[in-house]
């Protein structure tokens, strides 16, 4: 019982050897030499213009949350897919049932304008 | 293989295609509140007559998942009159305060339907989406007065404290999974009494967590501190909503749950840890009565202190859970249908004498009512005397079973402390009457007419008194299941 989760604890030792040994050897034998660039916000990325700590428009949020919504409807269809056959009629009819669902969900958003920016 | 029961689960159907295919639709295209209104209220009134019609059909259906009949369609009805109660009275409660928006009518219905999920459910992950289909939908309703601070308030708080409620949930959920190797109630239920764990300590530890996830939702001690913010921030039509239905909902979840891990006396190989679980439920009911009527008496304001009541109300639910048995289920199961009627006929009238802008809710408002509207303040007296467990009202017969059973139990000083937190709570719910009858105004202010909240406030009336003469037409019913 106890003996299977050796390999277990084996693997935690060794990412936390690794992962710790890592950021020691760097500080210790890496060299420094720092930049102007190296030291900005994004090295090999655009100039920070302000601070980020500022209000972001609610719009943001929503077009967020109704992209993970539908999102997810297009992760729940690859186990679908790929058991198609086997699942067979019921399969069929129980996924047009949740894509009715979400499209009557969807018409809904378009129709409110949720995603429509302006 | 016959992969779902189509009879049996017509109540789960409609409700769903009438909220997600059909009324969505209709919103979309159409600016109609009335319509919306008209729609939703049919929804919930086929909904509660076909589960009322096929309740005799007896049986599990979708692998397992969901149960069908008896219980879980007794519960169905319960909500959908509840749900329709709240309807009538929230219309013209939402369009004197002008911010009567359709959503309210599909927001009202989605929590119907997760807490009809709630009852049906015979499996965890079933549970939990009711939970969670039921609460995301009270977290919006907690806030629809968006333009004013306490509303939002409650709603942010119910919202922060309830997700973190649903993560205790869920981890006990994970751990009863690890320790029965199902997610299925009557297997646990089986490991459980037959004592084939090999990890009892974890099967206790998850029926703890899911306590305290359950105890949240239900608001009892140690997890009641949102409940007097959120119920006094939310609108009125709200809060009589969520803490009636809501709270028999938590209850439709948690007699299932209890009755699986917490064997009792199902001798001592089954499960050691059942006489611990059964006395932390009688801690947690104990306290939560004692705290709940102790705190309401300090409150000036009406909608905290039905708050308060409304925690020592779940305080007196949870003495059925603590026997275990069939006797304490149907205590709370007549318990549950006589305070949703009651705390909904309470709600509507704070809701009537309320103001506009949110005011008018204080004790000393209703200073007088007895002689400017003595039907309102009748019905008032009459919900608080049921509320106090007065006979001959259904609140009285509600107690007196749930004392029984936990007196059975062996459970005897559970009850003495019962029967002193009923005697507190006398004072504050004739402290009302007092008020309505015995003291005069100083400023007048008339409340609003009752348009369609009246025949809320006739249907909970008729059903506090004739639940109270004549508690053997609840109580046949669930002898047959």
């Amino acid at each position: 019982m106890v003996e299977s989760y050796i390999p277990l604890f084996v693997m935690i030792l060794v990412g936390i050897i690794f992962g710790a040994s890592n950021i020691v050897l760097t500080e210790i034998l890496g060299p420094k030499r720092s930049t102007r660039t190296k030291l900005s916000t994004y090295e090999s990325g655009m100039e920070p213009v302000k601070s980020a700590r500022e209000r972001f428009s609610v719009k943001f949020y929503l077009v967020a949350m109704i992209f993970i919504l539908f999102d997810i409807e297009i992760v729940f269809m690859y186990p679908w897919a790929v058991q198609f056959k086997e699942l067979g009629m019921y399969g069929f009819v129980a996924m047009i049932l949740f894509m009715v669902l979400l499209f009557s969900g969807y018409i809904y958003v378009v129709k409110k304008g949720a995603l429509k920016w302006d | 293989m016959q992969p779902f029961d189509l009879v049996g689960s017509l109540p789960l159907i409609v409700i769903w295609l009438a909220l997600g295919a059909v009324g969505i639709v209709i919103q979309a295209f159409v600016r109609n509140t009335k319509l919306v209104f008209g729609y939703y209220a049919g929804t919930l009134a086929v909904t509660g007559t076909l589960a009322a019609l096929t309740s005799y059909h007896k049986t599990t259906a979708f692998q397992h998942m969901i149960t069908v009949g008896g219980y879980a369609n007794y519960f169905d009805v319960l909500f959908c009159a509840a749900g329709l109660m709240t309807m009538l009275a929230a219309r013209p409660y939402l369009q004197r305060s002008e911010s009567e928006y359709d959503e309210f009518y599909t927001l009202l219905v989605s929590a119907v339907s997760g807490m009809i999920l709630m009852a049906h459910s015979n499996n965890l992950v079933v549970t939990f989406v009711g939970v969670e289909l039921m609460s995301i939908s009270f977290y919006v309703m907690a806030g629809f007065f968006k333009m004013q601070e306490r509303s939002v308030e409650a709603a942010l708080k119910y919202f922060l404290l309830g997700a973190f409620a649903s993560g205790f949930l869920v981890y006990g959920m994970a751990l009863l999974y690890g320790a029965t190797g199902s997610l299925d109630y009557v297997d646990i239920g089986l490991a459980a009494h037959g004592g084939t764990l090999r990890f009892p300590l974890l099967l206790a530890a998850g029926a703890v967590l899911m306590t305290i996830g359950l105890s949240f939702k239900v608001a009892a001690f140690p997890f009641h501190q949102w409940a007097p913010d959120v119920y006094e921030g939310s609108p009125t039509a709200v809060t009589a909503f969520m803490s009636t239905a809501g709270k028999a909902a938590a209850f439709s979840a948690f007699i299932p749950i209890i009755m699986a891990v917490m064997p009792v006396g199902a001798g001592a190989a089954a499960a050691a840890y059942a006489p611990q679980l059964q006395m932390v439920l009688a801690i947690i009911a104990a306290i939560t009565m004692l705290v709940g009527n102790i705190s309401a008496i300090a409150q000036t304001n009406v909608k905290r202190m039905l708050a308060y009541s409304s925690i020592a109300h779940a305080g007196y639910l949870m003495m059925g859970l603590v026997s275990g048995s069939a006797d304490g289920a149907a205590g709370i199961l007549f318990y549950v249908t006589s305070y949703v009627f009651m705390q909904i006929g309470a709600f509507v009238i704070v809701g009537l004498v309320e103001k506009a802008d949110g005011t008018n809710v204080m004790l000393d408002d209703y200073r007088g009512l007895g002689k400017r509207q003595p039907l309102l303040a009748g019905l008032m007296a009459v919900f608080m005397f049921s509320l106090a467990g007065i006979p001959p009202f259904a609140g009285f017969f509600g107690k007196y079973l749930l004392f029984l059973s936990a007196i059975e139990a062996g459970f005897t000083w559970l009850t003495i402390v019962a029967v002193v937190s009923s005697v507190i709570s006398v004072y504050f719910y004739l402290g009302m009457v007092v008020k309505m009858y015995f003291q005069e105004a100083e400023h007048a202010t008339e409340p609003a007419p009752t348009g369609m909240a009246g025949i809320t406030l006739a249907v909970a009336t008729i059903a506090v008194v004739v639940l109270g003469v004549l508690p053997s037409l609840l109580l046949n019913i669930y002898r047959t299941w």
